[in-house]
């Protein structure tokens, strides 16, 4: 059909949609390497934050959590925090301001497949998000000793979370019409979402309809898979986790290729 | 034969149900040169719009080299290169990083884009400004940068939307020149313009788009070849009082030292003189009144005479 035609000109110099693919990759890690003020610090900082307060001041008095020390409970749900935030802001903004300066324009006028567009996206998501995680869990060695139980779950949560937000992010940027629209979602959804998601404590704490209502929020997931990595305890049965990350994500990315064949947001 | 550019029967609705489009028909030969005139909001953003995938169209065909977009969107894509009305780059990008994305884009290296990119950059007069981010450009310097980033992919087909809009004269020349290198070298061209005189300098073929439908096409020549009046502006030696009546000539007095003749054409200058010596007015001097391109398109636009 067209494209592989299109690929067959284009031979001497390889796939032009892996080609399109690098371009845009670079370019998204360029832009929050460039802005790494406004990209790396306040992570760091909130992070740092959540370690003396929640960790140091307040979790001295509350002892134990889950069989660990209130500190070492809570770095695991911190850093999937600094994932999920990163990756969703990262996309959400980076495709909205792409629309918004109209130089999302380059690329619609371009060869490349609307999937290559969208994975060049999700990659510089995951990017961020790998990056920051990365920072936070260096500055969390500064208060609480992290030994590894699980490194395959660790790595493949981590990446699994930065799709699936950095997919839920370019979902966001598709529909904001305003810059306002790609801070709603955080502010109202995420966080709160983040908080109830078993960050600070353990589902078990709650009564059973509480409980019960909690396995709703997909953050649940993350936060306890990513744990189960790092310190071997979960609420929740790691299958399940599983399970509903990647179908999630799958859904996710449906509706995000979807958008940009339709034009959404981007063609009149 | 395969043209290179091929519209058939081409409608656009917009969402709020305006009818941008209402069926255009329009062809062009590779290797044309070739103007699509038109007044604001006939349509030649929205056509334009479509041939480069940024507006959905409603219904019909296009070819763009041959290739359908609608079937064979890749190989359209790529023989086609698209300078928009609006600066539609990063503002925050260096002005060499955008001709690279754009190249990469289309699946073109960085190894294998830079030398191109360095030859348009000097030829275009960017070349001193290749580090600084693009909003720090003129604008006669960014309308540029759209230029040479509509042909890092080296299309076949150039299609620019009103490119002279807002550049001083000086360098309309200039890109005037620019273009008429690049279509003798084989590219095809197409571009909108109000300014008529760019279509009759540059270009063999016009079309002509109002509310939506195209509603003349011919060469230049021909067209201007149609025209039926032209008006002849006559500087007078002394001033006159009256319009002076000359039978079957149509005659204005817009100051009482210059007289305006309109004359068909198959009528006689001599005859407009000869009545005028018998009116005992004095012509010391004559020129024809504006473009004639522009004459022509205000009849054609007119609406009475559709
Ligand atoms: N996104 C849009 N939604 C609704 N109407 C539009 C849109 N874009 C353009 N139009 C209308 O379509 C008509 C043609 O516009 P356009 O193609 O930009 O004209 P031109 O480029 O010839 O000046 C205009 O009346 C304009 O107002
Ligand atoms: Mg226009």
């Amino acid at each position: 059909m067209s494209l592989a035609n299109y690929e067959e000109k284009a031979t001497d110099f390889g796939n032009p949609n892996w080609v399109a693919y690098q371009t845009i990759v670079r370019t998204e890690v360029r832009r929050f390497t460039r802005i790494w003020v406004q990209t790396m610090i306040p992570p760091a900082i909130t992070m740092t934050l959540y370690f003396i307060i929640f960790g140091s001041l307040i979790g001295r008095r509350i002892g134990e959590m889950g069989g660990f020390d209130y500190m070492a409970y809570i770095v695991p749900g911190l850093i999937m925090m600094s994932v999920i935030t990163n990756s969703y802001a990262n996309v959400s903004s980076s495709f909205f301001g792409a629309k918004f300066g109209k130089f999302i324009e380059e690329m619609l006028v371009s060869p490349i497949s609307n999937q290559t567009i969208l994975l060049g996206y999700v990659t510089g998501g995951v990017a961020r998000a790998v990056f920051v995680g990365i920072i936070v869990t260096i500055l969390s060695l500064f208060f609480t000793h992290l030994a590894i139980h699980n490194i395959l779950a660790v790595v493949s949560i981590t990446l699994l979370t930065a799709v699936l937000f950095s997919l839920l992010g370019f979902i966001n940027g598709v529909y904001a019409k305003r810059f306002d629209d790609v801070s709603i979602v955080p502010t109202f959804v995420l966080t709160p979402l983040t908080y109830l998601g078993g960050v600070f404590f353990s589902i078990d704490l709650l009564p059973d309809f509480w409980a019960g209502v909690a396995q709703l929020n997909p953050i649940l997931y993350v936060v306890n898979a990513f744990r189960f990595g790092i310190l071997g305890v979960s609420d929740i049965s790691l299958g399940w986790a599983y399970g509903i990350l990647i179908s999630m994500t799958v859904v996710a990315y449906v509706i995000a290729v979807r958008l940009l064949a339709n034009g959404a947001g981007v063609r009149s | 034969m395969s043209y290179a550019l091929e519209i058939n029967s081409l409608k656009k609705t917009y969402d709020n149900g305006f009818e941008a489009l209402k069926g255009i028909d329009l062809t062009v030969e590779k290797g044309d040169f070739f103007a699509l005139l038109g007044p604001n909001g006939a349509g030649k953003s929205t056509t334009i719009g479509i041939l480069c995938s940024l507006v959905n169209k409603s219904s019909g065909s296009v070819k763009v080299m041959g290739y359908d977009i609608d079937h064979d969107f890749g190989m359209a894509k790529r023989h086609l290169g698209v300078v928009p009305q609006e600066f539609n780059f990063n503002q925050f990008e260096k002005t060499q990083n955008i001709l690279i994305n754009t190249a990469g884009y289309h699946g073109i290296p960085r190894a294998e884009a830079t030398p191109r990119i360095e030859h348009y950059l000097k030829r275009l007069g960017l070349w001193d400004k290749r580090d600084n981010p693009s909003r720090a450009l003129s604008g006669g310097m960014k309308r540029r940068l759209l230029i040479a980033r509509a042909l890092v992919h080296q299309p076949d087909l150039l299609i620019l939307d009103e490119p002279t809009a807002g550049v001083d004269i000086e360098l309309r020349r200039g890109m005037w020149d620019f273009l008429t290198e690049i279509n003798n070298q084989g590219t095809t061209i197409i571009l909108t313009t109000h300014y008529l005189e760019e279509a009759e300098a540059l270009c063999r073929n016009v079309s002509i788009i109002n509310h939506g439908e195209i509603i003349a096409n011919s060469s230049t020549r021909d067209l201007l070849a149609s025209l039926h009046t032209v008006t002849f502006v006559c500087d007078l030696a002394a001033p006159i009082d009256s319009v002076p009546v000359i039978e079957g000539y149509e005659c204005a007095l817009p100051d009482a030292m210059t007289l305006e003749v309109e004359v068909d054409k198959g009528q006689s200058l001599n005859e407009v003189f000869a009545a005028l010596s018998a009116h005992q007015v004095s012509v010391t001097s004559m020129r024809t009144k504006t473009n004639r391109l522009e004459e022509l398109f205000v009849s054609m636009t007119s609406g009475d005479s559709k």
